[in-house]
């Protein structure tokens, strides 16, 4: 198949490999940013042809995963009112909030949709209205924008039934916190490729001179993902750290104008309370105050919860260590609950649910002792 | 959640708001039950010998073992790429037959209808069954028909009871998998779900996947012509796709199950959706599909027999049989070593990004 085989061809991989192999004189830790990359290098058994050479530490980029407890709490909340649906994307429906998820929800009765496409939850309240529609929206700069458009459609049509739970997350301020936390290991970043086709890679320029850390904006088949690795080992070799573009089939220096320019039309960069990272500066989207009458929180008059105010007792919180797997602290497999009480059936967090989860990754592609 | 209004999204034909719809009293015993079984139902979908349902249908002695099978049927649009409701609740219990080593002779059909469905709809499903039991030369020899209030079940749900005569030989069945034993598909996995995915999500794709809802009786027949003695277990891979199956089979036979990636047949469209959903093939649903386990000697023997039936020109082998190691069932794709593959957990789901 045609953009797909040729970046997955098995002897160019093979020589890549041998290429980062030569090159490194002495382990390096990288971490892939993006969940999609984390499962692409364990599909494919990357992490274990580079044991010893490089590790490779999974970072936050799972977008469900991130997504604050708080937030799916509010999620919870709005679906179990009379006439609101709450629509989301297939991912989201599975993750714990502290009451259950929203597929459990709609087992008890709540109104839950899954869409494809916010535009899919536009059009439903358009044919629907006597329905209050909510989309819940996670994601990073690859989903904001896709979300910007269907609030601006709403507005388009005057629709007054549907509004937006906004959970959008930025990238780049996470990693800042990343790099900047005292237990830090990680000494280059394979960037999120698909959030760079939005955003570009300008921003980075700046972090790197910052942080003296080598960025290279990678993509997800698998000698994408060699050739990335092999763009960061070789500057760190050099002792260089500088931002490169290993992904440029898809990525350009300034990104996708047209949706940079939805995003600043429809959202404000906010503090974002992120899973695992805590309160992260300017780390998530909000709708504008303009657009407040699309704004779930200001319809319904929703109060942002305060970390420390969830209920701590909960179990699910307790045991679940997505904190410390989100920052590279702590390998999926380390994890006491791992296979054990936390599994696909039973998550007690996000990274073992979502398809771009570290902890689903390693439940899918780690080997097992036996049968 | 489904709304009248939508109805005329999922099926072919025409549909206006003074379209003749089920009501509630169709279902209650009475005249306009007997006038929609006797004109509605029956004329369409009743065998030669059986034109009107008693309340069991008497049916011919025969001197050998039956298999027997139910199966209910539901399916979100009633309309898809390469088949319906209709023609999916006769090839499912026909399959199900037809994997467990038995010749489909006889079918029950009964419907569940939700209130307020158009009366179009039912007669297109129910053409829709007749083709599907002419092709599968089954005969439908009993019936109900239940109307529920609106909401109570989506549309139409069908259930179907199979009885059919055992073939011999028969698949000794899983606990008889040796290691070296090959993994055989016949033809390009994950069509149907896709289909219905695509469907439902009202997504179109440059490349529309076409379900392969459809019998698999001829494929198994073929098989069991031309190496019956030598096959160890035959299934068709509907829910949970080939993966589901395989597991399965792994935990009956104590054996793990070692595939190929580059061998598996997938159709561009099939790869196209998967790719951009983030889905995997192997876990997809077929409907017309089967995983064989066969004795290696005879494996290139059993793809050409599958490749001579209409609709299975792309069988492959795509791996064996190894003893139990690192994961029950594992993949070796076109990179890096063999890895586990995971066992499916519920309906796939779309990833976000």
């Amino acid at each position: 198949m045609k953009f797909v085989d040729e970046f997955r061809n098995p002897e160019q991989s093979l020589a890549l490999l041998h290429r980062i192999k030569a090159t490194v004189t002495r382990p390096w830790v990288l971490m892939e940013v993006c969940g999609g990359q984390t499962h692409g290098l364990l599909r494919y058994g990357i992490d274990v042809e580079l044991s010893g050479v490089v590790e490779l530490i999974h970072g936050p980029g799972c977008p469900v995963c991130v997504t604050d407890m708080a937030a799916i709490d509010h999620a919870l909340d709005l679906a179990h009112r009379p006439h609101v649906l709450l629509a989301s994307f297939g991912d989201m429906l599975r993750v714990p909030g502290s009451r259950g998820s929203l597929l459990t929800a709609r087992a008890n009765g709540a109104n839950v949709l899954m869409v494809y496409s916010p535009l899919d939850a536009v059009r439903y309240a358009e044919s629907h209205p006597s329905e209050h529609v909510v989309f819940f929206a996670v994601g990073f700069e690859t989903t904001a924008p896709a979300t910007a458009l269907a609030v601006l459609q709403a507005q388009r049509l005057g629709l007054d039934n549907f509004s937006v739970l906004a959970s959008h997350v930025r990238v780049l301020p996470a990693m800042e916190a990343l790099i900047q936390a005292p237990q830090n290991r990680v000494q280059g970043f394979l960037a999120a490729g698909h959030v760079c086709c939005i955003t570009g890679y300008s921003d980075y320029e700046e972090f790197v001179r910052r942080f003296r850390v080598p960025v290279v904006v990678t993509g997800f088949e698998t000698i994408d993902l060699l050739q990335g690795i092999l763009d960061c080992v070789m500057q760190l070799e050099s002792g260089s750290a500088e931002v490169h573009n290993s992904y440029s089939r898809s990525v350009d220096r300034n990104g996708n104008m047209h949706a940079r320019d939805v995003i600043a039309k429809v959202y404000e960069i906010d503090t974002r309370v992120w899973r695992g990272l805590g309160p992260v500066d300017s780390g998530g989207y909000s709708i504008r105050r303009e657009l407040q009458q699309f704004d779930a929180m200001h319809r319904f008059n929703l109060k942002a919860v305060a970390q420390n105010e969830i209920n701590p007792d909960i179990a699910l919180q307790a045991r679940c260590r997505a904190g410390e797997v989100l920052t590279g602290r702590l390998k999926p497999c380390d994890c006491a609950e791992f296979r054990k009480a936390c599994t696909p059936e039973t998550p007690l967090g996000a990274p073992m649910v979502s398809s771009e989860g570290a902890c689903a990754a390693y439940e899918k592609f780690h080997p097992r002792a036996t049968l | 959640m489904n709304h009248l209004s939508d109805w005329s999204l999922n099926c072919p034909i025409p549909i206006s708001a003074d379209s003749e719809r089920i009501s509630l009293a169709h279902g209650e015993g009475a005249r306009l039950s007997r006038r929609l079984i006797a004109e509605t139902i029956l004329p369409r979908v009743a065998s030669a010998e059986h034109t009107a349902f008693a309340d069991a249908a008497r049916v011919t002695t025969i001197g050998c073992r039956l298999a027997i099978c139910a199966d209910s049927h539901t399916v979100s649009p009633l309309f898809f790429s390469g088949g319906d409701l209709g023609s999916l609740s006769v090839y499912g219990t026909v399959n199900d037959l037809a994997v467990a080593g038995a010749y489909p002779r006889w079918l029950t059909l009964s419907l569940i209808i939700e209130e307020g469905l158009p009366k179009v709809i039912l007669e297109t499903v129910l053409d829709s069954v007749a083709r599907a039991a002419r092709e599968c030369r089954v005969a439908i020899v009993a019936g109900d028909t239940k109307v529920v209030p609106r909401g109570a079940v989506d549309g139409l749900f069908i259930n179907t009871s199979g009885v059919g005569e055992i073939m011999d030989p028969l698949p000794p069945g899983p606990g008889a998998i040796r290691v070296g034993d090959k993994v055989l598909v016949s033809g390009p996995i994950g069509r149907h779900g896709i289909a219905v995915m695509s469907a439902r999500g009202g997504f179109t794709l440059d490349a529309e996947s076409v379900s392969d809802s459809g019998s698999v009786f001829p494929v198994v027949s073929s098989l069991r012509d031309a190496v019956g003695e030598h096959l160890r277990a035959i299934r068709d891979a509907t829910r949970g796709g080939v993966s589901g199956v395989l597991y399965e089979w792994a935990q009956e036979s104590g054996h793990s199950f070692a595939l190929n990636e580059p061998s598996l047949p997938v159709t561009d469209a099939v790869r196209g959706a998967c790719e951009l959903l983030g889905l995997d093939p192997l876990y997809v649903a077929n409907e017309g599909t089967i995983v064989v386990a066969i004795d290696a000697d005879y494996a290139q023997s059993a793809i050409e027999a599958m490749r001579r039936v209409v609709g299975c020109e792309q069988a492959a082998i795509i791996g064996e049989v190894q003893p139990a190691g690192i994961s029950p069932v594992t993949i070796r794709r076109s990179v890096g070593p063999p890895r586990p593959l995971d066992e499916p957990t519920g309906a796939p789901l779309p990833r976000i990004c």
